[in-house]
């Protein structure tokens, strides 16, 4: 190999993955450093891949060079819903962005998500995500006895609440909510989107109770289509859609 | 320090502990304990399905279900446990379309069925349509569905609780305890992951749901939390491990990842080539090519790059072909692992195949138990109060090599079968003694690797592991690769002890909990290799180059791994102790089957 081709393409082995510098600017959060309970931003300048992620960067950080630096994730490929976060101002799952996706020329941001506290770095409670969804009743309700075999749905039927069956509740789409950022107490898109799960699906026969659930102050009207949501969901969900047809459905249906 | 006591502790929140939850909870008094949200637990990853005989779309019984299981396992699978697998998959399937799971259905609107590996109709003759799905995501859907019914029956979590320890009346590890002797569960040590705090769970039943151990190696579909706690908890202890040499090796990893993508591809019609364009499992299994189960085809796969014939700058991988295959199919059948495909390849499914390696999927191995999902101490009899299901536990019917979608079936029909069996021991046991010093162990252990000012990094001996384990322990074995292996395993168990962390905090200190989960890990490949350098054969997921043949007569046996420490050294928690690894057998269950050459 001459020296100018060396110069023009060092990392250009058949195969090889193109390394590239990329500087990752992450909002930290520790009560008990030495920052007290101010929030501060920390920056590392690391090497990665083609392939890599988000995720990857920030094992890279805790791995090799802070081991203090604390977030969620468990499967890496965007299933378990452990790992949204703010990158670049966006809501998504760090596990499913890859680097080179996003402009590495500038340092990229990396927050928790909004509109629920902190408890550090990039963790955030999560009850009271998860307090709204247990409260629209996720779970089929039905009356009469139990058949003996399957209960008959037809394929139709069961496409009509398809999309909103993806959900992982990772929490992406409801701290994207700007109702959600100033008022805590609405149920937020997720538990919209699981309530929908339910309402559109044949076999339930709780709809109305949930409907009433989400007529409430809190509830669907709330929502002031601003897509935030569908944007921000990682599976690719139309949750606006889902909480529109929840709104038609209150109107059409129930009351 | 906090104490609670609760008839039932299940320690887990995926398939397994939730399916047990649900039994459980209504019959007595249960508490979850997971280290994660439930719905964060990597039965969500699961895709392809759950085989059932509900021969909803064509002939099929549970009999040919069971000897499918059987033949899949290589005739280690103990057969009376994958009968009553094979039975009760059909109540399992109607049970979770009851709690509402949303199943593909056919037009006349019945639970619909795919192909799958290894699973055929009257003992071989072709491919049977039994996996139960929903889209690629059935797992998800399980897990879910689960949850769900767990919030409707308002089961009482512990999320981002780790279990620790497992307490019993007697510690095995070093004490001898006769044949025949009672044994009992007395409760588990947890940590509290927000708080630092550690709590001590007082329980006259425990079920161990806590899920497989692929984080031993580099190359893994597995979730960056599964590292073998239960089955490390059991061994520390001096309870058996049961053949820990099996490992899946999955063989459709995205290349260079390890992300998983569903055998389901192939059960709707996709194709491996090499990079000849070959499809080369007509080779290698002419009958059932492309379907044949999992370990013949990750082998065949590596074989190909082997000699030459991968594809790919490297030629280090072979091709997964959907290309054949319409859209509009893809879409509906497959959206999931496509998108995989797109979103970390870059490569677009619908006109490029993709590119794939066997990646470390699932321990046939685990805490052995009995078909009521009691756990054993030995050959024959049970820790009482003591229950394990799903991939922690070795029942044992997957042998040495699980069929796609038997792990989706086994969580639930071992699940359930340890909830109810774990609550109704409950109801009338009494509460055996909990140690003053129960929390003592832990506790040392932890605050000896958070205040120790500096040492060897966590990342790096983790690194050092999964890499030794890829390269010598993975879908090729030989005596000299294993013994290196273990070399590097014996030596970071000695540079395990001077393990530090940097964060010395107490809340959501998961850099200390990473440490603890590689000392899991450590004491895990150990077994693996110890087994696997001792079975001179090959056998289902376990290949030794150098034994490449079945050898029925010398290890048609269940190996049953122990590990023994001396008391002073038990007493001293920092670090792993100094022990010596015991390998037994137990017999086989054999009872329909004879073991036959095992050909597709």
């Amino acid at each position: 190999m001459t020296a100018t081709l060396e110069e023009t393409a060092p990392a250009a082995a058949a195969g090889e993955i193109p390394s590239f510098e990329v500087t990752i600017r992450v909002l930290r959060y520790s009560p008990e450093s030495e920052h007290g309970t101010s929030s501060y931003w920390d920056e590392h300048t690391l090497t990665m891949y083609g392939t890599d992620r988000v995720l990857d960067a920030l094992h890279k950080i805790k791995w090799e060079q802070d081991g203090s630096l604390t977030f969620r994730r468990s499967c890496a490929h965007g299933i378990c819903g452990s790992d949204a976060m703010r990158i670049n101002g966006r809501n998504r799952l760090a596990c499913k962005t890859l680097l080179k996706d996003l402009n590495i020329s500038k340092p990229i941001t990396v927050e928790p998500i909004k509109g629920l506290p902190v408890l550090k770095d990039l963790v955030v409670d999560m009850e009271p995500f998860f307090a709204s969804y247990r409260e629209i009743m996720p779970f089929l309700i039905t009356t009469g006895n139990e058949p003996s075999g399957e209960r008959i749905q037809s394929a139709a039927q069961r496409e009509v609440y398809d999309d909103t069956t993806k959900c992982i509740l990772c929490a992406a789409c409801t701290s994207s909510c700007p109702v959600f950022w100033t008022d805590g107490q609405y149920f937020g898109p997720a538990a919209i989107v699981n309530a929908h799960r339910f309402i559109f699906d044949s076999r339930d026969e709780g709809a109305t109770q949930r409907l009433e659930i989400l007529n409430d102050k809190e509830g669907v009207w709330r929502c002031r289509t601003t897509f935030n949501c569908t944007e921000a969901c990682p599976r690719g969900i139309e949750v606006t859609k889902a909480i529109q047809e929840v709104k038609r459905a209150m109107i059409t249906r129930a009351f | 320090m906090q104490t609670h006591s609760y008839d039932v502790v299940i320690v887990g929140a995926g398939g397994a502990g939730m399916r047990a939850a649900l039994e459980s909870s209504g019959r007595a008094r249960t508490a979850v304990i997971s280290k994660l949200y439930p719905t964060r637990s990597h039965t969500g990853a699961a895709q392809g399905g759950m085989c059932a005989a509900l021969a909803n779309v064509e002939e099929d019984n549970w009999e040919w279900h069971t000897f499918d299981t059987v033949k899949g396992g290589d005739y280690l699978v103990d057969q009376d446990a994958a009968e009553v697998m094979a039975k009760e998959a059909i109540d399992a399937v109607l049970d979770l379309e009851r709690m509402g799971l949303p199943f593909n259905r056919t037009p006349e609107g019945k639970i619909d069925q795919r192909r799958f590996g290894g699973h055929t109709r009257n003992h071989g003759e072709a491919a049977v349509r039994r996996s139960c799905y929903a889209a690629d995501r059935t797992g998800h859907m399980i897990l879910q569905t689960l949850y769900q019914n767990c919030v409707k029956q308002n089961v009482e979590f512990f999320n981002e609780f780790y279990v620790l320890d497992l307490i019993l009346d007697h510690d095995l590890s070093h004490e001898d305890v006769p044949e025949g002797e009672q044994v009992s569960v007395a409760g588990v040590v947890a940590y509290d992951l927000a708080t630092g705090e550690i709590h001590v769970f007082r329980a006259k039943s425990v079920v161990l749901a806590t899920g497989g151990a692929g984080k031993i190696f580099k190359t893994t579909s597995n979730a960056h939390t599964l590292t073998g706690d239960g089955m490390a908890l059991a061994l520390r202890r001096g309870l058996p491990l049961e053949d820990m040499e099996f490992f899946q090796f999955h063989p459709t990893g995205l290349a260079g990842l390890g992300i998983l993508l569903s055998e389901a591809a192939r059960g709707e019609g996709g194709i491996l080539r090499n990079g000849e364009g070959e499809r080369f499992m007509e080779r290698y299994a002419p009958t059932i090519k492309d379907l044949a189960p999992r370990d013949i085809v990750a082998r065949s796969m590596a074989n190909e790059v082997r000699e030459g014939r991968g594809a790919g700058p490297n030629k280090d991988y072979v091709l997964l072909d959907l290309t054949h295959l319409e859209p509009a199919h893809i879409d509906a059948k497959l959206p999931d692992i496509t998108e995989f495909a797109r979103t970390y390849l870059g490569i677009e499914p619908y006109t490029e195949p993709v590119p794939v390696y066997p990646t470390a999927h699932y321990a046939m191995g685990g805490v052995p138990t009995n078909i009521d999902a009691e756990v054993l101490r030995n050959n024959t009899d049970v820790v009482r109060g003591l229950y394990a299901a799903g991939e922690v536990a070795c029942v044992s019917v997957h042998g040495s090599n699980r069929l796609g979608t038997n792990s989706l079936l086994d969580i639930n029909v071992f699940g359930k079968r340890a909830g109810i069996s774990a609550a109704q021991y409950a109801v009338g046991a009494p509460w055996v003694e909990m140690p003053e010093n129960a929390a003592a162990r832990t506790v040392a252990e932890l605050e000896a690797m958070r205040r120790r000012p500096d040492g060897e990094r966590v990342a790096d001996l983790r690194r050092e592991l999964q890499e030794a384990m890829d390269k010598g322990a993975q879908v090729f074995r030989t005596h000299e690769s294993l013994v290196e292996t273990l070399d590097v395993i014996k030596d970071l168990q000695e540079r395990f002890s001077n393990v530090s962390v940097q964060d010395k905090g107490r809340l959501f200190n998961t850099d200390l909990l990473e440490a603890v989960e590689l000392g899991f890990l450590i004491d895990l490949a150990e077994v693996v290799v110890v087994g696997a350098l001792e079975r001179k054969e090959s056998r289902g997921g376990h290949f030794r180059e150098d034994f490449p043949d079945r050898d029925d007569a010398n290890y048609m046996a269940h190996t049953m791994a122990y590990r023994r420490v001396s008391a002073a050294e038990a007493a001293d928690a920092a670090g792993i102790p100094p022990h010596e690894t015991r390998l037994d057998t137990k017999p086989v269950v054999v009872t329909r089957y004879q073991p036959m050459e095992r050909k597709y």
